[in-house]
C-alpha cells in the first residue's frame, strides 16, 4: 500500500513537472531558475515536514512549527556571526535551539499533559513576538539585518549549458534526512516504537518501554529539523533577515504533512509541490511581460492557494488513533 | 452565591497565574539580553495605567482585541480553532475603507452601512474555511492560516491600486467624517459601546438560545449532539460566521473608530497580530464573553504600554511573546494543581 502510493505518486509527478516546465518554457519561463527557486523553498518545508510526520506518528501534534521558524531565523543568523561560520549558525542557531525547544514541547505534551494546539499555537505567538525582540536586542535595528556575505552556505553549482544551477547543501542534506526518517521509522525498533507510542500507546506500555520519553524523543528531532530549516532561510537561501521572513511555511509544512498522510517520502514529494508553487510566484515577479501583466500581490497569494486547494483535494486522512492525546496510565 | 464564586475562583486563579507566568517569562527575557524588567514593566504601567490618556487608549486598543478574542472563543466553545480573526480583521478594515472612505453617504446611514459592510467582508472570508471543513474535512487552522495570507495581499494590492490616500500613498483613504464615530478622549471611540453591545449578544446567543446551546453541545459533546440531531455544517458554517462578524468589526474599528489616522496602512502595521492577540485574550477569559471584556481590557493595557518600554531600547512585540508565554501556560490542565501543590510543599 505504502510502496503503490509512493510509486503512484512519482509516476504521475514526474511527467507532469515535465509537461508543466515546457508549457512555462513557452510563456518565457526559465525553467532552471524556476528549478533553483522551488529546490530552495522546498528545503526548509521538507525538513519541518518530516519531523512532525515523526512527531504525528508518536502522538504530538505540534502546529507551533512556524514559531520554532521564526526563532531559528534569528538565532541561527545571531550564531552565524558569533561563530563566524553559516554551518555554525545552522547547527548551533538551528538544530540545537530547535531541538531545545521541541524537547521543551514534547515536556508539557507529555508530562504537561498540555492541550498541544493550544500550546503549539502559543509558541507560534512566542516566535512571532521574541522575532523583532531578538532582532533589537542582537542588533538594535527594528525588522532587517543584513549580515555578511560570506556567512552565506556556500552553494554547489552545476554547469547545465550556458546556465548555472545553484543547489543548497542543506538541500541535499534535506534529502538525506527524508532517507534517514523513512528508514528509522519503517525499518529500526525505535521506529515502531515511535508508531506504537501513536497508535497504541498502552501496548507500548505495557512491553516495557516509555511512551512519554518516545514521544519526548520524536518531539526533540522534529524540532531539531525545523530549526534547520528556520536557520536554512537567511543563511542559505535569503542572504538577509526580515521580520516576516517564514511567511507562514511553518503551516504549509504542517499542510504537506497532512497532504502525505504521515509518509517521510510523500511528506518530501509534497513539500516539493509546495516548494515548486513558490518557486513559480518568484519566477513570476521577475520574468519580463509576466510581471508587468500581473500585480506582484497576486503572484504572492499562489503558496497559499495551492496549499488550499491540495488539501481541498485530498479532503481527510486517517490519523494514528492516539494523536494529541496525552498518555495516562489507567 | 457563594457557588457562583467557587466555581469562577479555580478559573480565575489560573488566569492570574498564567498572567504572572508570562510576565516571569517577559522579566526573564529582559535580563537575558541585558535590559531592566522593573524599569520596563513601571514604564509600561506608568504609561498606561497612571493618567487619564493612558486609560483612554488602553481602552482604544483593547476594542480590537475584545472581539477577536471573541472570534477564538467562538470557536473553541462549538470545538473549532479558529485561528482566522488575523486575516478576517483585514478584511474587515478594507470593508470599512471601501463603504467608509470611498463612498458619500448621508450621516448615520453612512456609519451603519460602512461598519455593516466590513463585518460582512470579515464574515464571508470564513465561508471558505467553513466550506473546506464541512465538506473536505481539511483542518480549519491550515485553511484560516493561508486565508489570512491571502487576504494580507489582497488588502495590500487594494490600497496600492484603489484606495489609496492622493499623496500619501503609503496609506488608505480616511474615513469620511460622516463615517467616523464620535471620540470619546483620546483616541478611544464611541464603537466601544457597539463592541460591548456585540460582546454581550454573544454571550445570550450562547447560552441563551436554542443554537447557542446546539453550538456549546457541539463542542463540548460532538457525540451528544450528533445524536440529538445537531447538523454539524450548520454548526460549522455558523460558529465561522459570527466569529468573522467578530473580526470584520475588529478590523473596522481601526478605521470608522481610531483617530488620528481613521484609516490602515499599506503596512497594515495598525491591524496586524489583534487576530492572533485574541488568542491570549479568549484563554485569559476563559472563552467567556463577560471574562473577554475584562481580559481584553488587560491586554489592552499591556499593548498600549509596551510603547513606554521602547525607552530601554526594547522591542513593543515583547508584549506577543509575553502573551504566547500566557497561552502556553494556560494549555496545561493541571496549572492550578501543580502551583498548588508547589506552594503546600514549599510551606
Amino acid at each position: 500500500m505504502k510502496k503503490f502510493r509512493r510509486l503512484r505518486s512519482f509516476m504521475i509527478g514526474a511527467p507532469l513537472l515535465v509537461i508543466v516546465l515546457y508549457v512555462l518554457g513557452f510563456l518565457g519561463i526559465e525553467p532552471i531558475h524556476l528549478l533553483e527557486t522551488s529546490f530552495m523553498a522546498m528545503t526548509p518545508l521538507i525538513l519541518a515536514a518530516i519531523g512532525e510526520t515523526l512527531n504525528e506518528r508518536s502522538g504530538i501534534v505540534n502546529i507551533g512549527l512556524e514559531g520554532i521558524f521564526l526563532v531559528t531565523s534569528v538565532t541561527g543568523v545571531y550564531l552565524a556571526e558569533v561563530t563566524g561560520n553559516g554551518i555554525g549558525g545552522i547547527i548551533l542557531g538551528g538544530a540545537l535551539i530547535g531541538a531545545l525547544i521541541g524537547f521543551f514541547f514534547g515536556l508539557i505534551s507529555t508530562y504537561g499533559r498540555a492541550a498541544q494546539v493550544i500550546a503549539g499555537m502559543g509558541l507560534n505567538l512566542i516566535g512571532l513576538g521574541l522575532v523583532p525582540f531578538l532582532m533589537m536586542a542582537f542588533w538594535a535595528f527594528p525588522g532587517i539585518h543584513i549580515f555578511d556575505p560570506d556567512l552565506r552556505i556556500k552553494t554547489i553549482d552545476i554547469i547545465m549549458g550556458d546556465h548555472v544551477f545553484r543547489l543548497s547543501p542543506i538541500t541535499l542534506f534535506a534529502v538525506i534526512c527524508v532517507i534517514l526518517v523513512d528508514a528509522l521509522l519503517y525499518r529500526t525498533l525505535l521506529g515502531i516504537r515511535i508508531q506504537a507510542a501513536g497508535e497504541k500507546p498502552e501496548a507500548l506500555d505495557v512491553a516495557g518501554f516509555n511512551v512519554n520519553l518516545t514521544r519526548l524523543l520524536a518531539s526533540t528531532i522534529c524540532g531539531g529539523l525545523t530549526g534547520i530549516g528556520g536557520a536554512f532561510m537567511p543563511l542559505g537561501w535569503f542572504g538577509g533577515l526580515v521580520k516576516e521572513i517564514t511567511a507562514g511555511r511553518g503551516f504549509i509544512a504542517l499542510a504537506a504533512t497532512v497532504f502525505s498522510g504521515l509518509d517521510p517520502v510523500l511528506a518530501a514529494i509534497s513539500s516539493f509541490i509546495f516548494g515548486f508553487s513558490e518557486g513559480l510566484a518568484f519566477t513570476f515577479m521577475v520574468t519580463p511581460g509576466v510581471k508587468e501583466a500581473i500585480p506582484y500581490y497576486f503572484v504572492n497569494m499562489i503558496p497559499y492557494i495551492v496549499t488550499i486547494l491540495a488539501l481541498a483535494f485530498i479532503g481527510s486522512k486517517r490519523f494514528p488513533k492516539a494523536l494529541g492525546k496525552p498518555y495516562i496510565r489507567e | 452565591m457563594f457557588a457562583i464564586i467557587n466555581n469562577l475562583k479555580k478559573p480565575l486563579i489560573e488566569s492570574l497565574i498564567a498572567v504572572l507566568i508570562g510576565f516571569l517569562g517577559g522579566a526573564i527575557l529582559m535580563v537575558a539580553f541585558g535590559y531592566d524588567p522593573i524599569l520596563a514593566y513601571s514604564a509600561l504601567l506608568r504609561g498606561s495605567v497612571l493618567s487619564i490618556d493612558g486609560i483612554l487608549e488602553s481602552l482604544a486598543n483593547a476594542v480590537p482585541l475584545m472581539l477577536t478574542g471573541l472570534t477564538f472563543a467562538i470557536g473553541v466553545r462549538s470545538g473549532y480553532f479558529n485561528v482566522g480573526a488575523e486575516g478576517q480583521a483585514y478584511m474587515g478594515a478594507i470593508g470599512a475603507v471601501i463603504i467608509g472612505s470611498a463612498i458619500s453617504l448621508p450621516p448615520g446611514i453612512h456609519l451603519v452601512i460602512a461598519t455593516l459592510f466590513a463585518m460582512l467582508l470579515g464574515a464571508l472570508w470564513s465561508l471558505p474555511v467553513s466550506a473546506l471543513k464541512a465538506w473536505r474535512g481539511v483542518h480549519e487552522v491550515v485553511s484560516t492560516i493561508m486565508l489570512n495570507w491571502i487576504a494580507l495581499f489582497l488588502v495590500r494590492y487594494l490600497i496600492e491600486y484603489h484606495y489609496y490616500e492622493p499623496g500619501r500613498a503609503e496609506r488608505a483613504l480616511p474615513a469620511l467624517q460622516t463615517a467616523r464615530y464620535d471620540v470619546l478622549g483620546a483616541s478611544l471611540t464611541s464603537i466601544i459601546y457597539v463592541t460591548i453591545g456585540f460582546t454581550l449578544f454573544t454571550y445570550f446567543l450562547l447560552w441563551r438560545s436554542t443554537i447557542g446551546y446546539e453550538l456549546r453541545l457541539t463542542g463540548s459533546n460532538p457525540e451528544a449532539a450528533r445524536y440529538v440531531g445537531v447538523s454539524s455544517v450548520k454548526v460549522i458554517f455558523l460558529n465561522f460566521f459570527i466569529g468573522g462578524l467578530a473580526a470584520g468589526l475588529a478590523g473596522a474599528s481601526q478605521v470608522l473608530g481610531r483617530p488620528p489616522a481613521w484609516t490602515i496602512y499599506k503596512t497594515l502595521g495598525n491591524v496586524i497580530n489583534l487576530g492572533f492577540n485574541g488568542i491570549g485574550v479568549a484563554l485569559v477569559g476563559r472563552n467567556n464573553p463577560v471574562g473577554i471584556i475584562f481580559s481584553a481590557i488587560f491586554l489592552g493595557i499591556l499593548s498600549y504600554g509596551a510603547r513606554f518600554m521602547q525607552y530601554q531600547g526594547i522591542d513593543p512585540d515583547l508584549t506577543v511573546a509575553i502573551n504566547g508565554i500566557i497561552v502556553v501556560s494556560l494549555s496545561l490542565p493541571e496549572l492550578y494543581t501543580l502551583i498548588k501543590r508547589f506552594v503546600a510543599g514549599g510551606r
